[in-house]
């Protein structure tokens, strides 16, 4: 018998806790699917963040370290260079990342940390109960912008990838989605860049994937999609921010 | 090394923790613990090692974390606030049962305060160094020897009961020079590390270094468990020095810098015939209070000495435990008694003892 369809070595047996629709699950099988593919499970440790995806560490197989609220990047960097033969990757969420985390993640990038980050933009917090995040849209309703986010009072989003391209250490920044199959085939591809260029030292990666939370924009997973598409992409435009090795800069 | 030589503090301890297989060093900079961090720059890059300055001390017990997790000895220096700064960190490395070395260059606080000698952070480094359930080894040299000695211990215990260990100094003993011995290379490797994450080169099941339990009774076996292993520490790693106490009636309690004015003070009273000893501790966690009880019976009255409005004060209360008045002199702010300034508390409580 042909076997068409198995779930990644790299992935657990224990079932996902993500929500209907949150697209968390298809990014943890990307992830998957590259380490499988580039055979590094062995060598590979994988930092969880605070956030719906801490219990990341329970899903991959390889290697898992838990950190702190934002703390990711300085995490990595610790086990990076401590064992610069391992591969070395965190998964963090829009709240960690750009908010409390953001100096780690700068600094992270300046120093041209040979890491990857997959970067879950969803724009609100999840596990806390989707309060405002540094990337949630003008207008945006939350728990904590009842009215919508006023720029006024709260500020604007801050887009990642663009804010990073400005720095020398970064390899490779690229914007993807999960939204349709086409793209869930390129959001692979910049994942399997991001390893790929950590393995030949090119130094920090960054994949933001564009993401779902149904549960608190308070939508069903395909009315998700569709306000994903029609608000997120517009201010968050898919493509690839820097590539050193395709001189984009 | 191995010969005599003539060293500061700072960079006695950097040297030793070289020695005792630390190859690892994370910091970002701050008054008076510079030299720790320069000699590592200057010496770690040559022997194979890693030093790298964060962006904050935030950043830096974290690198210390991963570095931790992946199995490797690691360290970081600061000074009083930048240890604030660790406290989120160094919560997580205890929470995740991994050992790290934190030095701590004590200086003048609350805020800025200043950048001259203190023991203000003795309930932080005891008490509260950051949120949960937690303690870490503390120790406090109060030599540039000792200092070396007991890096070594504190990599060694740390490994051992898989916690966070701390040497307390101060902005004194980092900065003055005095003669030491750094051993000649300890040969001080590392345990087995098997619940490292450095990858399962496909031979094992994946590690995972984690601090969340969301599950209240797993979380409580866990933190009791991890008590346990306190209750054995405390039974079993208690460390001081006992000075002149044979026939002490008025007992002095002071560890670091304090110890080494009130040694002086003491020799002087005993020329004036003051029964006077000290209880040097060296572990201020677990703290020595098996030493405190068994000099209850001979002595009369307890002085503690510190470089704070009277923070170890509370643990000697509490050895103590009311059998004898426990006095307090203390200097703060940055500022060091004199001899003098404690000789003559001394003889104030002399005069008591008497009627």
């Amino acid at each position: 018998m042909t076997v068409t369809f198995t779930k990644p070595h790299a992935l657990t047996d224990i079932p996902f806790h993500y929500c209907p629709g949150c697209t968390h699950g298809i990014v943890h099988r990307l992830v998957a699917e590259v380490i499988d593919e580039l055979g590094i499970e062995g060598k590979t440790v994988g930092v969880a963040s605070v956030g719906c995806s801490v219990f990341a560490y329970n899903y991959f197989n390889c290697d898992m370290v838990q950190a702190p609220h934002g703390r990711a990047p300085a995490v990595a960097t610790g086990v990076k260079r401590a064992r610069p033969e391992d591969v070395v990757f965190t998964y963090q969420g829009d709240g960690d990342l750009a908010a409390i985390g953001m100096g780690e993640t700068v600094h992270a990038a300046a120093r041209g940390e040979n890491i990857t980050v997959i970067f879950i933009n969803n724009a609100i917090y999840g596990m806390t109960g989707g309060q405002m995040a540094p990337t949630t849209l003008p207008g945006q309703i939350t728990q904590t912008t009842p009215y919508g986010r006023d720029v006024k009072l709260a500020g604007y989003p801050i887009r990642v990838c663009e804010l990073l391209s400005s720095i020398d250490g970064v390899a490779s920044a690229q914007r993807v989605t999960v939204d349709t199959v086409k793209n869930v085939n390129v959001a692979k591809k910049a994942i399997k860049k991001a390893f790929q260029y950590q393995l030949e030292g090119l130094g920090y990666n960054i994949v933001e994937v564009v993401s779902t939370c149904p549960t608190n924009w308070g939508l069903t997973p395909k009315d998700a999609v569709k306000w994903l598409q029609d608000n997120m992409l517009p201010y968050y435009p898919l493509g690839t921010y820097r590539d050193v090795k395709e001189g984009i800069l | 090394m191995g010969e005599k030589v003539l060293m500061k503090g700072n960079e006695a301890l950097a040297e030793a923790a070289i020695v005792a297989g630390c190859k690892h060093f994370f910091g970002y900079p701050i008054t008076p613990q510079t030299e720790v961090a320069a000699y590592m720059s200057k010496r770690l890059p040559k022997i194979g090692g890693v030093y790298l300055q964060a962006e904050s001390e935030v950043a830096s017990i974290n690198m210390v974390l991963g570095a931790s997790a992946s199995g490797v000895r690691v360290m970081t220096s600061t000074s009083s606030p930048g240890l604030s700064l660790m406290s989120e960190g160094i919560s997580y490395i205890a929470g995740s049962d991994l050992p790290a070395l934190i030095i701590n260059v004590q200086r003048g606080g609350p805020g800025l305060g200043g950048i001259q000698p203190s023991q203000a952070d003795y309930w932080q480094a005891t008490r509260s160094s950051g949120h949960g359930d937690f303690h870490m080894l503390v120790f406090a040299p109060s030599t540039v020897q000792e200092m070396v000695d007991l890096v070594s211990d504190a990599f060694t215990l740390g490994d051992k009961y898989r916690m966070p260990a701390m040497i307390l100094s101060d902005g004194m003993l980092g900065q003055m020079m005095e003669p030491v011995v750094i051993p000649e290379n300890r040969n001080d490797k590392p345990p087995e590390k098997s619940w490292a994450a450095c990858g399962h080169q496909n031979k094992r099941e994946h590690n995972v270094v984690n601090s969340l339990y969301i599950e209240p009774h797993v979380l409580e076996d866990l933190v009791r468990e991890r008590f346990e292993k306190y209750s054995e520490i405390k039974r079993t790693e208690q460390r001081a020095e006992e000075y002149m106490m044979d026939d002490a009636e008025i007992v002095i309690v002071a560890y670091g810098a304090s110890s080494r004015v009130s040694r002086s003070a003491i020799d002087a009273a005993r020329k004036e015939g003051i029964k006077v000893g000290m209880i040097r501790p060296i572990t201020l966690w677990p703290y020595p209070d098996k030493y405190i009880g068994e000099a209850i019976p001979k002595a009369k009255v307890f002085l503690v000495v510190e470089m704070s409005m009277g923070q170890m004060i509370d643990d000697v209360k509490l050895a103590v435990n009311g059998e004898r008045p426990v006095e307090f002199y203390g200097r703060t702010g940055g500022v060091i008694p004199t001899p003098r300034e404690i000789h003559q508390k001394v003889m104030e409580l002399a005069e008591g003892v008497k009627q």
